[in-house]
């Protein structure tokens, strides 16, 4: 920042010249050129395994490429471990979160740079920088907290806050938007255009058009390891973009589901739920259509149907499924029962990160005789089994002994939507199905739910990417504080219905 | 600068330490304690010798199956040493009780006796998972509590004295017999290799143990039930320690509280971590924890081959297991490097 204002030569922050790293048997980067401007937010845009997190790593400083030249500040950098990055100012802020779960918020931010004399740490100092960092974003978030008490979106805004302590030069945010509701979502832009003014220079990675569209001046699009293009946000369409990514043309995101909607698979009657995130929701689902639950982070969309599926302590009200009443949910009968949940956090609901796909795949059907015998599993059924639905599904690698920690977000999806394969199932219930994948992979999940109505099943997607929500359900349910707002149908489907209900419900609840 | 960049990544002698890492650091390491003390020493590779230490790994073997069990599935257990105790004195009273009231009828005898060992054994495993399970505390404090009691209970059966009064054909006949050459431990302790082996690869429950270590939550929504198979890891656990307290009574012809201790607890968890099971649950096979028993066994009998301090013996496994966790963990971070 310093020093940059004569502005003659306009090189810029960030150079990478001929990156490339290999990784064993996988080429991750190959000669990838990137510029980064001072004062420009810089998108990078592409599937999963593009290459993407790579790079990102790459200018972090966390993996150090085997080609290449890298430039920042007018300085060839020949080594740069992670300390030495930040030192330099540059800061990133990774989907998987940095932070200590037992310390404080104030704890956190400080962590590894701690203000102190003498080994005595100066706290009340430490604790003044904090709070004035917190103000200053705007974020609402006590540093005293634990970080293990904070919920997702909480945890985000600290980690960012962690990213900014200090001088910043280049700033990283990896998808940074995933888990904050819209009207984080708007501070966190309001901060970008802040820190474009102040000439910091920014890498935004995400998947989401329509912050690409408010924020990016220009947009890098990788695939394979490669640079595809470079081009300027303002004169590109989303087309372009989507095409240029994939390879291949995708016309429409969202597929044209026939819905039919059939018998009620599912209701709801009177559901409170023990924490109270859920009081007093009546709702049904059809087979054979998709119905959508739409709400903020937090108004109980999902404990909603985590409770349906067992997950949630139930306190009163009455589930069916079929017609038949379901009591006490829990989750092996509900697979039973035919319903399945897939989880919003794949990382911490979905999968053992150190067992294989095929065991992860299979885990849910083990209890069926095709897979287990008197409690002795048939491998090689198991293995013909799951190998068959990873293929259908287009797992890349197709390794089903791979472990699940080895894949891309959008591959351990895949795994989660494979157990729905394994066995007969009739009620799909989604939590967030997209997060954290690529437009691809998206698409693949999006087809994968048509399939299912088109087959007559009943399928309840909860997301807070209204586009989505509006896109897939035939009817959509709007959640606000625990209980349904509104139910919308056909034409009444649209982004301002939605929020409208929002907003009625907070006057209502302001003036109640 | 990038040609200099590509040069350092050159991987020379690469093959050579992918081989190393295929082949695991623990194979490698006991042939070489195998060649070194048969250079060394002749003693090492006679049979009186071979016998001894196929014996002693029996022991040890069967303990850490039940060890490496419990530690997949994310716990610890710290009682398996006394259960080896408490077994072992449970049995010597009930034969010497049975005997007392049903005279030279060996058949019940023996069959109560063993049942009273195991059952002991089987009790406090299913006392350390239902803690576990039902009051949510943590496998390593509940265990050290049951550790404790269980000695505890060992002590007051024995008052310290060993117990005798075992017929004698479960003593001769069992004990110190051999089959084919072999101690009858030998045969037990491969039984329970292969059973366990069977139990982690091909059966729901081990499956599931697997899913549990790996990630509870994950295993929760795909509906299995936590609670009963935890109990399960403990209750195999505690099964054979109980089953290696009575191969010990049976060899050595008395009940003692003496048997098992802190040494058996540390040996147990030295050769489930050092056959490559993860303190963090999800990963470790049986039978790679069995050549790491008799790993550890052959390193013992070295150590007192070449007539090292037995004070100082101790320190040299520490620093054997630390160094075999260690390398482990190398080779695991160069190769999560490259993936």
């Amino acid at each position: 920042m310093e020093g940059s204002t004569d502005s003659t030569p306009v090189e810029p922050l960030l150079a990478l010249r001929g990156i490339s790293k290999r990784f064993t048997g996988v080429q991750a980067l190959a000669k990838v050129d990137l510029d980064v401007r001072a004062g420009e937010l810089h998108v990078l845009f592409g599937e999963n395994g593009a290459g993407k997190s790579t790079l990102i790593n790459v200018v972090a400083g966390t993996y150090w490429p085997d080609e290449g030249t890298f430039r920042f500040g007018g300085e060839d950098i020949h080594h740069l471990p992670p300390q030495r990055a930040r030192a330099i100012g540059i800061s990133p802020v990774f989907q998987e979160f940095s932070l200590v779960p037992s310390l404080t918020v104030e704890e956190n931010l400080f962590l590894g740079r701690e203000a102190a004399s003498g080994g005595i740490l100066r706290v009340g100092e430490m604790r003044k920088r904090a709070r004035a960092l917190i103000d200053e974003l705007g974020f609402d978030l006590d540093p005293g907290s634990r970080v293990d008490d904070l919920s997702r979106a909480h945890q985000q805004m600290a980690e960012i806050a962690k990213a900014l302590l200090g001088r910043v030069r280049l700033l990283i945010l990896d998808e940074p938007t995933a888990s904050l509701t819209e009207r984080e979502t708007g501070r966190l832009f309001e901060l970008i255009e802040r820190l474009k003014r102040q000439n910091v220079g920014l890498i935004y990675v995400s998947h989401r058009m329509r912050e690409i569209r408010a924020l990016a001046d220009r947009v890098s699009v990788l695939r394979d390891g490669r640079l595809i293009k470079t081009l300027d946000a303002a004169a590109c369409t989303d087309g372009d973009l989507v095409e240029l990514m994939t390879g291949r043309k995708i016309d429409l995101l969202y597929p044209v589901i026939t819905h039919k909607p059939d018998r009620i698979a599912v209701d709801v009657e009177n559901l409170t739920l023990v924490d109270g995130s859920v009081r007093e929701v009546n709702f049904y689902a059809q087979s054979g259509e998709i119905t959508g639950i739409a709400g903020l982070v937090g108004c109980g969309k999902s404990e909603l149907i985590r409770a349906i599926y067992g997950l949630e302590p139930i306190a009163a009200g009455l589930i069916r499924i079929d017609g038949v009443p379901y009591e006490h949910p829990a989750p092996r009968q509900s697979l039973k029962h035919g319903i399945a949940y897939f989880p919003a956090n794949r990382v911490a609901e979905g999968l053992a990160l150190s067992r294989p796909v095929r065991e992860n795949a299979s885990m849910t059907a083990l209890d069926l005789d095709s897979f287990a015998q008197f409690g002795v599993l048939r491998p090689g059924a198991e293995r013909a089994a799951i190998a068959l639905i990873m293929d259908q599904l287009k797992l890349k690698p197709p390794n089903i002994e791979r472990i699940a920690g080895a894949l891309s977000g959008g591959n351990r999806q895949k795994v989660m939507l494979g157990r729905a394969l394994t066995r007969e199932l009739t009620v799909f219930l989604f939590d967030e199905p997209s997060v954290g994948i690529d437009v691809g992979a998206k698409l693949e999940v999006y087809q994968f739910m048509k399939r299912l109505v088109e087959a007559d099943a009943a399928v309840i997607v909860v997301s807070s990417e209204l586009p989505e929500v509006l896109a897939l359900s035939n009817r959509l349910y709007v959640m606000h504080h625990g209980r349904i707002a509104t139910e919308l149908k056909g034409e009444a489907r649209t982004e301002q219905n939605v929020l409208a209900s929002f907003f009625k419900e907070h006057l209502t609840a302001e003036v109640a | 600068m990038s040609t200099a960049v590509a040069a350092s990544s050159s991987r020379p002698g690469l093959d050579l330490r992918s081989l190393a890492v295929r082949i695991g650091f623990l194979p490698a390491l006991l042939i070489a304690v195998v060649a070194g003390m048969s250079a060394i020493d002749p003693q090492f590779y006679g049979t009186i010798n071979i016998l001894n230490i196929l014996r002693n790994a029996s022991f040890l073997a069967i303990v850490a199956c039940g060890q490496a069990l419990v530690i997949v599935a994310g716990g610890f257990d710290l009682s398996v040493g006394a259960v080896v105790a408490l077994a072992s004195v449970v049995m010597a009273k009930t034969m010497a009780a049975t005997a007392h009231a049903l005279p030279g009828q060996t058949t019940p005898i023996i069959v109560c006796g063993v049942a009273a060992g195991l059952g002991s054994g089987l009790a406090v495993g299913l006392v350390n998972g239902l803690c576990v399970a039902k009051l949510k505390v943590s496998g390593f404090v509940v265990t050290l509590g049951t550790m404790s009691a269980t000695a505890g209970v060992g002590l007051m059966i024995t008052s310290g004295i060993p117990v005798y009064g075992m017929p004698d054909v479960f003593v001769k006949g069992f004990g110190r017999a051999q089959l084919f050459g072999l101690p009858t431990a030998v045969y037990i302790a491969l039984a329970v290799i292969l059973v366990m082996v069977f139990v982690q690869r091909r059966t729901l429950f081990g499956r599931y143990v697997y899913a549990i270590g790996g990630n509870v939550e994950a295993a929760i929504v795909s509906g299995v039930s936590i609670q009963r198979h935890v109990v399960g890891t403990y209750a195999v656990s505690g099964l054979l320690a109980a089953l290696t307290g009575i191969l010990l009574t049976a060899q050595v012809g008395s009940g003692q509280a003496s048997f098992g201790g802190d040494r058996m607890m540390l040996q147990s968890i030295a050769a489930a971590v050092i056959g490559g099971v993860s303190l963090r649950g999800g990963i470790g096979r049986i039978e790679i924890v069995s050549v790491s028993a008799l790993f550890l066994t052959i390193l013992g009998n070295a150590l007192n081959l070449l007539h090292i301090d037995s004070r100082l013996q101790p320190v040299f496994l520490g620093i054997i297991m630390v160094a075999a966790v260690a390398l482990d963990e190398l080779s695991r971070r160069r190769r999560t490097q490259r993936v």
